[in-house]
């Protein structure tokens, strides 16, 4: 489903990933490790089009070049990124966001607009998934709501859109363990055949509750080390710092 | 002063005084020379007068502009009361249309009013009995001498009249619709309009200006509305400035409040080639409140220009001022935000926001919050802010598979829709919703207003 091939993503003339390859293939969860600033974000924001980054290297999404697809574009073919720090949107309702995202992408896709209504009853299902109270859809987007609420939101998000590919970005990051359950609940619930995830995480503690397939470790732009779920606990003992050096050394031509 | 301006400003008068001769009274003939001899002495603004510093209105005075004439309001055949209801919304309560400048009762409505309440065309009440208006048609140009406010105080014939006795309350909203038809000749009119709210009293306002016609040509709306409020008393005052892209449109808005009288204002400017709407209040004794909302959004070449004034005169006024510019094009937008605290004014508590959005690389913002206070143990803060739209939130938006176009639209509207929800004649603002809707990029869906039945 998702080929990355030399990957090189520049930002202001600094190099954040060099080189990087991966594959994905459908029905797969692949877990990204990696310590702070080895490119991990960086990875999440390139898949979802940001336009801040200087890339290079290749990237096939179900046999198409997906860095030719602006971000609304690649929403459309199914690639949907649950922010690590998602944006607050004064003024704009919650409810009015998703309706008008998911109808941008029925359009798109050819189907039927859903009217409020249908809408509604969507959106109330979905939301039992992630535990999510039902005020939150008439507030503005993630205006005022707390770093776990922010992240429910984002899988609420994902569970209306129902992407082929999901990136989590550190969607972990800043939840305590009972919103850390409802999140990976509601990940589990949309494994399919079908669909495949990336989440990235710097710690080990949400693969406890999303069991990857694959687990690779970056440091320095790259991939230095690939395995099964094993990897992680063994990450969780040592720390990366052996990987860093190593990716330092590998980097350097 | 330029010759064709002077030119104009003489033909102006010498033909109102053959028509009207022997209609005014005596003390009108005399207020429309004095406000006409200090036109002519003075002059009007310049680049260098400080109040006018933004707007160049030259291109007004070198625009040969004929009196309108009360016979084109005839003439307007294809008007109907349901073309009003589209370019000017039905808010469902009594209304006063006056086309080119003219009261034109066919199409108007005048509701059952509470005992005593009076809305009615100025050109009949001065016909009445009109000495009693005098101390108040004056009053403006000479407390706040400028050169538009001194012209229309000149050559104004027609206009609205509302008085609401003390204690009455009107329900519904007065509409004044004031209506021009840019036709091939440039026409001038010089609405003036009064509001007399009693003590204790409630009404709301509505003030509309709105161009129709075919030929596209150009107009001049030179208007004047005084609102005086007496103790206690509460009035909202609405205006939605939509006149065609083409005309001028100058306005004063002159307010006295009186002791615990609360007074909201809000504008929306949309057309207009060159517009200026000012807002002037004085609050001149304790307990006064006050309120000034403005939304303005030019585009294309547009220039619209806010200028506010609060006088806090008496101690113990508050006011509040918040108003919000869009501009696209190479339009340019204009806050000049002035407050006064006098001296005595004790706990004044005032506060002024302006915020502004640019959506195009030509587009320009000048805000100007000025604060000059003489007293002390007083409250006052100022905040302006120009700025684009949000890269983050954009991204947001078009990773969720929102186009670019729709969701720059969705940030504005957002960005708009605070000033919209203080529009409180539900009627009002769906109209002006609408106005604003159209304005904006394509936002995919219906507006966002289905979505509050929603809410659980």
């Amino acid at each position: 489903m998702l080929q990355i091939r030399n990957l090189h993503v520049k930002v202001g003339g600094k190099e954040i990933l060099r080189g990087l390859s991966l594959e994905v293939r459908a029905g797969e969860v692949h877990a990204i490790m990696g310590p702070n600033g080895s490119g991990k974000s960086t990875l999440a924001q390139v898949l979802a089009g940001h336009e801040n980054y200087d890339v290079t290297g290749e990237v096939l999404y179900q046999g198409k070049d997906l860095l030719a697809l602006s971000p609304e574009e690649r929403a459309v073919a199914g690639v949907f990124l649950a922010f690590q720090y998602p944006v607050e949107i004064p003024g704009v309702g919650n409810l009015y966001f998703l309706r008008t995202a998911l109808n941008a992408l029925r359009k798109q896709r050819g189907l039927e607009e859903l009217d409020a209504m249908d809408f509604l009853a969507v959106a109330k299902e979905r939301m039992k998934l992630v535990e999510m109270d039902q005020s939150f859809m008439s507030r503005s987007v993630n205006e005022g709501f707390s770093g776990g609420e922010k992240k429910r939101n984002e899988i609420f998000q994902m569970a209306v859109l129902e992407p082929t590919l999901a990136i989590l970005d550190e969607t972990d990051s800043g939840l305590d363990i009972d919103a850390l359950r409802v999140v990976a609940r509601g990940v589990n619930a949309l494994r399919s055949q079908d669909r495949a995830m990336l989440v990235i995480t710097h710690y080990q503690r949400l693969l406890d509750y999303i069991v990857p397939d694959r687990v690779h470790v970056i440091a320095n732009g790259r991939i230095v080390r690939s395995g099964d779920k094993d990897l992680a606990l063994e990450l969780e003992k040592h720390g990366y710092a052996g990987f860093e050096q190593g990716g330092v050394a590998g980097a350097t031509p | 002063m330029s010759a064709t301006a002077t030119s104009l400003l003489l033909q102006g008068l010498s033909r109102l005084e053959s028509k009207r001769n022997g209609h005014d009274a005596v003390w009108l003939q005399d207020l429309r020379r004095a406000a006409f001899q200090w036109v002519l002495e003075r002059g009007f603004p310049t680049a260098k007068d400080e109040a006018w510093k933004y707007t160049r209105v030259a291109r007004i005075l070198e625009t040969p502009f004929e009196p309108a004439q009360p016979a084109e309001a005839v003439a307007s055949r294809w008007l109907t009361s349901g073309a009003i209801d589209s370019l000017a919304g039905d808010l469902g309560g009594t209304r006063l249309v006056f086309v080119n400048g003219y009261y034109a009762p066919d199409l108007s409505s005048l509701k059952k009013l509470p005992k005593g309440a009076t809305v009615r065309s100025l050109a009949a009440a001065l016909a009445d009995k009109g000495e009693s208006l005098e101390p108040l048609l004056s009053r403006p140009w000479r407390e706040h001498p400028h050169a538009f406010a001194a012209l229309n105080a000149a050559l104004a014939e027609d206009g609205a009249l509302i008085q609401i006795p003390a204690h009455t309350e009107i329900e519904d909203p007065i509409h004044l619709v004031f209506l021009s038809d840019g036709g091939k000749t440039p026409r001038v009119s010089h609405p003036r309009s009064l509001v007399l709210a009693g003590a204790g009293s409630q009404a709301t306002i509505v003030e509309t200006h709105v161009g129709a016609g075919t030929t596209g040509g150009s107009y001049f709306t030179n208007a004047v509305t005084e609102v005086l409020l007496d103790e206690g008393a509460t009035v909202a005052h609405y205006k939605v400035q939509n006149e065609t892209e083409t005309a001028f449109h100058i306005a004063l808005l002159d307010v006295r409040q009186q002791r615990d009288s609360r007074f909201t204002a809000l504008s929306v400017a949309l057309g207009s080639s060159i517009a200026r709407h000012e807002v002037q209040v004085r609050l001149q004794a304790p307990g006064a409140q006050t309120t000034l909302n403005g939304l303005y959004m030019p585009r294309n070449e547009q220039h619209l220009d806010n200028p506010t004034l609060i006088e806090h005169v008496a101690p113990h006024c508050t006011s509040r001022e918040l108003y919000k510019g869009v501009v696209d094009g190479q339009g340019r937008g204009v806050f000049d935000g002035h407050i006064v605290v006098r001296p005595g004014a004790v706990k004044t508590d005032a506060s002024q926001t302006n915020k502004n959005l640019l959506l195009s690389a030509s587009a320009e913002v000048d805000t100007r919050p000025r604060l000059e206070i003489f007293a002390d143990d007083v409250k006052c803060a100022h905040g302006a802010a120009v700025g684009q739209l949000n890269e983050d939130a954009m991204f947001y938006l078009r990773s969720r598979g929102i186009p670019q176009k729709a969701a720059r639209g969705l940030l504005t509207y957002a960005f708009v829709g605070e000033m919209l929800e203080l529009i409180q004649v539900e009627s009002l603002r769906s109209h002006v919703e609408k106005l604003v809707a159209s304005r904006l990029p394509a936002r995919g869906v219906e507006p966002p207003a289905g979505d509050v039945t929603e809410a659980p």
